[in-house]
């Protein structure tokens, strides 16, 4: 898209927001409305759009496609280890009360935000990936008919 | 069946109309995009359906203030079909994916994602076996 | 967040019902970590092992009627989600993982000959997540969490039929129908499920049991039921919904094709029993009509028409897949009868079918690895050049016919029995004359494995001993429990029992 000058130098400047409002949604998810999914969908936008307009090869030199899905592998890994964590200390499955037993409420804070992390890690490889995947197939149109 | 019956239960209405729709898409159309819009439009009917039943009258919305001095007065919705929902999304937009990745992968094998022409090439795959390999009861008995 | 200000500390004992499902779940992440298709294999062969062992200790454990209730993250149920372990899904349980554990060391040869390289790591992966998924199904108390882990095991298996597009490119298509049909069954059943919850506001198995058990006269619940019924009866592919199965069998990589018809099917039966005897009480009139009139017909129809079609079949795979949708007939006679012997009999033949199955299909899959095809007419006088696995042929298809001696007798006979305790003695016939049906398919195979005289121009060598021994294993599998009936008798009745007195407690 090397013609649209517009396109190109809006999409710079937008993909720093982008991530950081994925940041906020990601962390501040136990305080109000957000979250995981929707900060990893958030997260992933701007790759996708930065894909979108400079092209496939050059988001892949940025978030490599096997970085993608190893990544993907360790959000549910993060998640399933919190699991397991909880487990060692000789409770249920994700209690996460039992981080600190004196203080159940901030064992609580502690679990959702790396449940959380994991959760948003997973989904924002999970979309590259789908968006890697698709976009990789040979084009049918071609750059300057549209 | 009075109006206030029809009225009472508009949620309900919408839900089975669009179901409906869905479904007749997902039926009726050849097109295997538009089957899986049609199935897209028929998994949505259903998030609405449960949606719905999680608002109770004069509720707002279920989070409690920070710092925690809950009114009694307050009515909150109920918030569990909605959790609910979240997860069926995310598995809507699996499926979803999956599908279309299917999709892609049909076009580049067969050529078309049209039905009957894809049944068409798989039944002419299949004479061929019948030939080679001895006749057997096809289609999709 | 009081939900747990005390802690108890629990014993891996203790965390049993949880870790069955949990070490296949991290092992699947864990493949693609690695990324390296040996550690894959052998991470899905521990993590299966490991659940097996984990199943069988289970099973022991709740064998007299007992119940293991584990409150996932401390919330104690009916709001919590909760797992939930009795006899009958013990059996599931240890079935699914059972022949998980046989069927990956053979996996391994017929994975490399049939998958391109590159996919091996997330072969195993998608694995994995499927036989998490069908543990998890079977596990759970909670009826929302069935959908969930439904949906986790469903579309893991799309993924796994589609790499069958590297023989066929038919399996894509077949994948896509199985997608389109089983998103549907998915959600008819998360409607019926939502409907449950209008009517009772829990979500909870044993507490929606209570619940319910007044309430056989309410429309929304008798919703729910026939919703329920319809989107399971297509995952477990009752007859007329079954037409995704035979394309999905037949172009599915041969380890794939084994290991979701010894499993896939069951743990959707599995599901249809506990909601239509733990959930619904057996008394629910609106029930009972449709057992009557719509199940039991629907039955008859699939043993019949499932094999008669099955006899007409030039693919063995396509075969055994029509045949599959045969014996799901007879499990939901057994349904359709809904007395205590004919549910036994269901899950035996549940257990034994799934035996039965993983012998044949990888005997099919041994076939296809050394003749490139499973059509009936390349395997002339395969008998004499591949001894063993013939053999083992011939010993799952007098199974799957029901001669005595063999797993499938058992099942049949007590389905039998069943139907003559209800005096319905034509019925008894109808399942014998059924079987005769099986010998017709069965021996068009056997005929051309022994016969016929092999073509000598291509040298055929019997498969490796990794592909052997698990077929044998199975094969005798299906000898031993068809001559020491006392484990799979004792668990069945115990299962049945606690089916149905299940929401009682």
């Amino acid at each position: 898209m090397r013609h649209h000058l517009l396109l190109r130098v809006i999409t710079k400047l937008l993909v720093g927001p982008i991530i950081l409002f994925a940041l906020y949604v990601q962390f501040h998810g136990d305080y109000s409305p957000g979250g995981g999914f929707q900060a990893g969908v958030i997260f992933a936008v701007a790759f996708i759009l930065f894909g979108i307009v400079f092209g496939l090869s050059k988001v892949k030199q940025v978030f490599p496609p096997w970085l993608v899905h190893k990544l993907a592998a360790l959000g549910v890994l993060i998640y399933a280890g919190t699991g397991v964590y909880s487990l060692m200390l000789g409770a249920t499955y994700l209690n996460y009360s039992a981080f600190t037993p004196d203080h159940p409420e901030h064992g609580q804070h502690w679990g959702i935000l790396i449940v959380e992390l994991g959760v948003g890690v997973t989904v924002a490889a999970v979309m590259v990936a789908i968006y890697y995947a698709f976009a990789a197939r040979p084009p049918v149109i071609s750059d300057e008919e549209w | 069946m009075t109006m206030e019956f029809i009225l009472g239960h508009l949620n309900y209405w919408l839900f089975i109309v669009l179901m409906m729709i869905g479904f007749y898409i997902v039926v009726a159309r050849g097109n295997y995009i538009k089957k899986i819009v049609g199935l897209n439009v028929f998994q949505v009917s259903v998030f609405m359906f449960y949606i719905s039943i999680g608002k109770v009258e004069g509720g707002t919305a279920p989070i409690f203030p920070v710092d925690m001095n809950i009114d009694p007065n307050v009515i909150y919705s109920n918030p569990l079909p909605h959790v609910l929902i979240l997860t069926a999304i995310v598995v809507g937009i699996a499926t979803t994916s999956l599908g279309l990745a299917l999709i892609v992968r049909i076009r580049e094998e067969f050529g078309t994602i049209e039905e009957d022409e894809i049944l068409e090439i798989e039944s002419k795959l299949q004479l061929e076996e019948n030939s080679t390999e001895g006749s057997s009861m096809g289609g999709r008995a | 967040m009081a939900s747990a200000s005390i802690i108890p500390s629990l014993s891996i004992i203790d965390q049993l019902p949880l870790l069955t499902i949990v070490v296949p779940m991290i092992a699947a992440p864990l493949c693609v970590l690695f990324g390296n298709r040996h550690i894959a294999w052998l991470l899905a062969f521990i993590a299966s092992l490991v659940s097996f062992l984990f199943s069988a200790h289970m099973l022991l454990q709740v064998i007299d009627g007992d119940v293991l209730s584990y409150h996932l993250g401390g919330w104690v149920p009916p709001l919590g989600i909760e797992y939930r372990v009795d006899a009958a899904n013990a059996f599931v349980l240890l079935l699914i993982s059972g022949i998980s554990t046989v069927i990956l060391p053979y996996a391994r040869q017929s994975v490399a000959h049939e998958i391109k390289k590159v996919s091996h790591t997330l072969f195993y992966c998608c694995y994995l997540l499927c036989f998490t998924g069908l543990l998890g199904v079977v596990v759970t108390g909670d009826a929302f969490n069935v959908f969930v882990f439904l949906e986790i095991s469903s579309l893991s298996t799309y993924v796994l039929i589609a790499m069958g597009a590297e023989r066929d490119k038919r399996a894509l298509t077949s994948a896509y129908d199985y997608l389109i049909l089983g998103t549907i069954g998915a959600t008819f059943f998360v409607i019926g499920i939502g409907f449950l919850y209008i009517a009772t506001g829990t979500l909870n198995m044993a507490d929606l049991a209570v619940r319910l058990a007044d309430m056989g006269d309410n429309r929304t619940v008798q919703a729910g039921c026939a919703f329920i019924v319809v989107g399971m009866g297509l995952k477990a592919a009752i007859y007329p919904l079954h037409l995704w199965l035979p394309s999905a069998y037949t172009y599915a990589p041969s380890v794939v094709t084994v290991f979701l018809a010894a499993t896939a099917t069951k743990a959707a039966i599995y599901i249809l029993l506990r909601f239509m005897f733990s959930i619904f009480q057996p008394e629910f009139v609106f029930e009972l009509h449709t057992l009557t009139w719509i199940i039991m017909p629907l039955a008859i129809l699939a043993m019949f028409a499932a094999s008669l079609i099955a006899a007409f079949q030039a693919d063995l795979k396509r075969l055994l897949a029509y045949s599959s949708v045969a014996q799901v007939g007879y499990m939901i006679l057994g349904i359709g009868l809904a007395t205590k012997i004919s549910l036994s009999a269901t899950i035996i033949h549940l257990f034994n079918h799934g035996i039965t199955k993983a012998v044949l299909f990888m005997v099919v899959g041994a076939f296809v690895m050394r003749k490139g095809s499973s059509f009936i007419k390349n395997l002339n006088g395969l008998g004499k050049q591949m001894p063993w696995t013939c053999a083992a042929f011939v010993v799952g298809g007098l199974s799957l016919i029901g001669v005595p001696g063999t797993a499938g007798f058992i099942s049949k006979w007590l389905l039998i029995d069943a139907a003559l305790e209800a005096d319905l003695w034509w019925l008894a016939m109808l399942i014998v004359l059924s079987s005769l049906l099986a010998v017709v398919y069965v021996w068009k195979t056997v005929e051309v494995l022994y016969m016929n005289e092999p073509d000598e121009s291509i040298v055929i060598k019997e498969v490796p001993m990794t592909m052997l021994i698990p077929m044998w294993i199975m094969a005798l599998a299906c000898i031993y429990f068809g001559l020491n009936t006392d484990i799979t008798l004792t668990s069945a009745s115990v299962a049945v029992n606690s089916l149905l007195g299940g929401g009682a407690q």
